[in-house]
């Protein structure tokens, strides 16, 4: 009975794992999938939405800048504000010109990120990081049943998340990003500013990569520059890849699927080496999903679901 | 710090950056895409020659010690010789496994994340194979000597550089001299260039551009491997050591124009100064934001890059 409940509580913690990098996904899903951007700075908008929740939310610690305690509602919105403004600052310059320069400048943006999160130690707390208090803990009081309203809370804003851009995508709005991803010139020629549109999904679909930091940092109550290596840009894609880019769907299986392989491969290193041979391990876990993708992206480019035909429905 | 002894370091790094570029600059003039993984054949690079020398000081019986004032003895010189030949076959192997398949079926995006993938694949492997700690060629502790003579060092400052330092820099003058020729004169040369400027045009023409792609690979990765090497000897040979020059490569490919060979050298060089004057500035920890202002300034002001045509 007590190993039942022990499962059952680290699927909650898994679950509310997964759908944070589904929260990710959809992001990358309408900047990728719906409008064929290419985002190789998404580990820097997690980060960015993640540290100002942190800020914002946080209690007040000397030397500091932040530690407002704001409500968390305010905080999660402030974060995706926050994510949007850097987002913007990449896309102006760059979604005018070649979609390499794109993937470049967000990659850029990235690792700076990444710099300022190990080394300003006023803004982000350096090496230390930075603690917030996880929004009704002490309310709640119980740490399982904590975990279990926080996916409830998880799986309702993937679902208001899926609607809404299900939704989108529908829209004329989504029309015209489909038709500027197939064919610039033809979009173009009807009169709809394709740079303008880019810049809007762009910032959008960062925006929704922000609340999830924003969502991972209220979940695990402390973070470092550790959380948002190179490597968790490269998990979102895998999973967008595998559950087929273009399809929202396939944006939330994916990242189900793929989080359930990566803790369950890690599991097994962890099982077959040797305790000196474990940071190697983690390495060669790193390898093998890489490896997993290039054949993927060779042999089945699609992913598990695929994009659906949007044909007209007067066809 | 004198200005000189700045403006001289730069060019040092500048000269290993610009190395690099011009490996990522070739496979996008010829190839189309933006390789993520091209800082890691600069990283095997390195490592490649790192084994190689422990072949060659302990098979070969090489000797280890430097000529003369050089930390770098015969060993290591047969080890980047070796670790050149090693990181061509890398590319090749890469694109012939890789990224030929996912041309055919085209979109030039597909192989920008699939690159993206093979880098952080390539990363780790060295990680897993060798561990996470940095190592070094050497443990000598280079002798740094004064360039300029005391009238002149009086007026402007001294530069010092290490007898490495100024090897650097005339091998990178030695092999871009080299790569200058080989793109103006040589048949294979003038092959690449017209595969870069219409590759149908060019197959009609007779030529065969899937040994344009194998030599382009081939010289970007021989290319890297001079990049690694150096920097291993004036840094320190890590895993991460790609991914750290990664930016600054792009950085420097675009600001000379992507696509233009003697555009990344100067890009490269500029680059070097310009994080030398960033980190003599704002710290060490931050250079490699010195790199990505660049590249948002030159998006910004000039996107065809110094010396690249416009679209």
């Amino acid at each position: 009975m007590a190993d039942l409940l022990g499962i059952g509580a680290y699927l909650v913690f898994f679950l509310v794992v997964a759908l944070n990098y589904a929260v990710a996904c959809l992001g990358l899903n309408l900047q990728w999938g719906y409008t064929g951007l290419f985002n190789v700075g998404v580990a820097g908008f997690f980060a960015v939405g993640a540290y100002t929740t942190a800020i914002l939310a946080g209690p007040d610690y000397p030397g500091q800048f932040g530690g407002f305690g704001l409500p968390f509602p305010l905080a999660w919105a402030g974060a995706m504000a926050m994510t949007g403004l850097v987002a913007l600052v990449v896309a102006v310059p760059t979604l005018r010109l070649r979609h390499d320069y794109l993937a470049i400048a967000t990659f850029g943006i990235a690792v700076v990120i990444q710099l300022v999160a190990q080394n300003a130690q006023w803004l982000t707390g350096g090496a230390f990081g930075l603690n917030l208090p996880r929004p009704l803990f002490d309310a709640v009081g119980d740490p399982v049943l904590w975990n279990l309203l926080y996916l409830a809370l998880s799986v309702l804003v993937v679902a208001v998340l899926y609607v809404g851009l299900e939704t989108l995508a529908q829209s004329p709005w989504g029309r015209v990003l489909r038709a500027i991803r197939e064919d610039e010139a033809a979009a173009r020629s009807l009169g709809k500013s394709a740079a303008l549109f880019r810049i809007q999904a762009f910032v959008l679909g960062s925006m929704i990569m922000g609340l999830a930091g924003a969502m991972y940092a209220s979940f695990v109550g402390f973070i470092s520059a550790q959380d948002f290596l190179p490597i968790l840009t490269f998990q979102v894609w895998t999973m967008l890849i595998v559950g087929g880019s273009g399809n929202n769907r396939g944006a939330i299986l994916g990242a189900i699927v793929v989080w359930a392989l990566w803790t369950l491969s890690g599991r097994v290193m962890g099982l077959l080496l040797p305790a000196e041979m474990q940071a190697r391990g983690a390495a060669l876990q790193i390898v093998l999903i890489g490896v997993v993708l290039a054949l993927l992206l060779v042999f089945r480019p699609g992913g598990i679901l695929g994009e659906r035909r949007q044909v007209s429905r007067h066809l | 710090m004198p200005l000189v002894q700045v403006l001289a370091d730069g060019l040092v790094v500048g000269a290993m950056i610009a190395l690099g570029a011009v490996g990522l600059t070739l496979v996008y003039a010829i190839l189309r895409f933006a390789n993520f993984a091209h800082g890691e054949l600069i990283a095997w690079g390195g490592y490649f020659a790192l084994s190689l020398l422990t072949l060659a000081t302990g098979w070969l019986g090489l000797e280890a010690g430097g000529i003369g004032g050089l930390s770098i003895g015969w060993a290591l010189l047969a080890a980047l010789a070796g670790a050149m030949v090693l990181t061509a076959a890398l590319g090749i192997g890469l694109d012939a496994l890789l990224f030929r398949s996912l041309r055919r079926r085209g979109g030039a995006i597909t192989l920008i994340i699939a690159s993206f993938g093979a880098a952080l694949a390539l990363r780790n492997l060295i990680a897993f194979l060798y561990g996470p700690t940095p190592t070094y060629y050497s443990r000598a502790i280079p002798m740094a000597l004064p360039l300029l003579p005391e009238e002149v060092a009086a007026v402007t400052g001294q530069i010092r550089m290490t007898p490495d330092q100024l090897f650097i820099l005339g091998l990178t003058a030695v092999l871009v001299v080299a790569l200058h020729l080989f793109l103006s004169r040589s048949t294979l040369g003038r092959a690449m260039r017209a595969t870069a400027e219409n590759p149908d045009l060019a197959r009609l023409f007779g030529i065969d551009t899937r040994v344009v792609i194998r030599w382009t690979w081939a010289i970007g990765g021989m290319l890297a491997a001079v990049a690694g090497v150096c920097f291993g000897l004036t840094a320190q040979v890590r895993p991460q050591m790609g991914f750290d020059l990664l930016l600054p490569l792009f950085a420097a490919a675009i600001l000379g124009g992507i696509g233009s060979f003697h555009g990344a050298v100067a890009g490269g060089l500029i680059l070097g100064v310009a994080e030398s004057i960033g980190v003599h500035l704002i710290g060490a920890e931050y250079r490699q934001a010195v790199a990505f202002v660049v590249l948002i300034a030159v998006l910004i002001a000039r996107p065809a890059g110094l010396f690249g045509e416009r679209d």
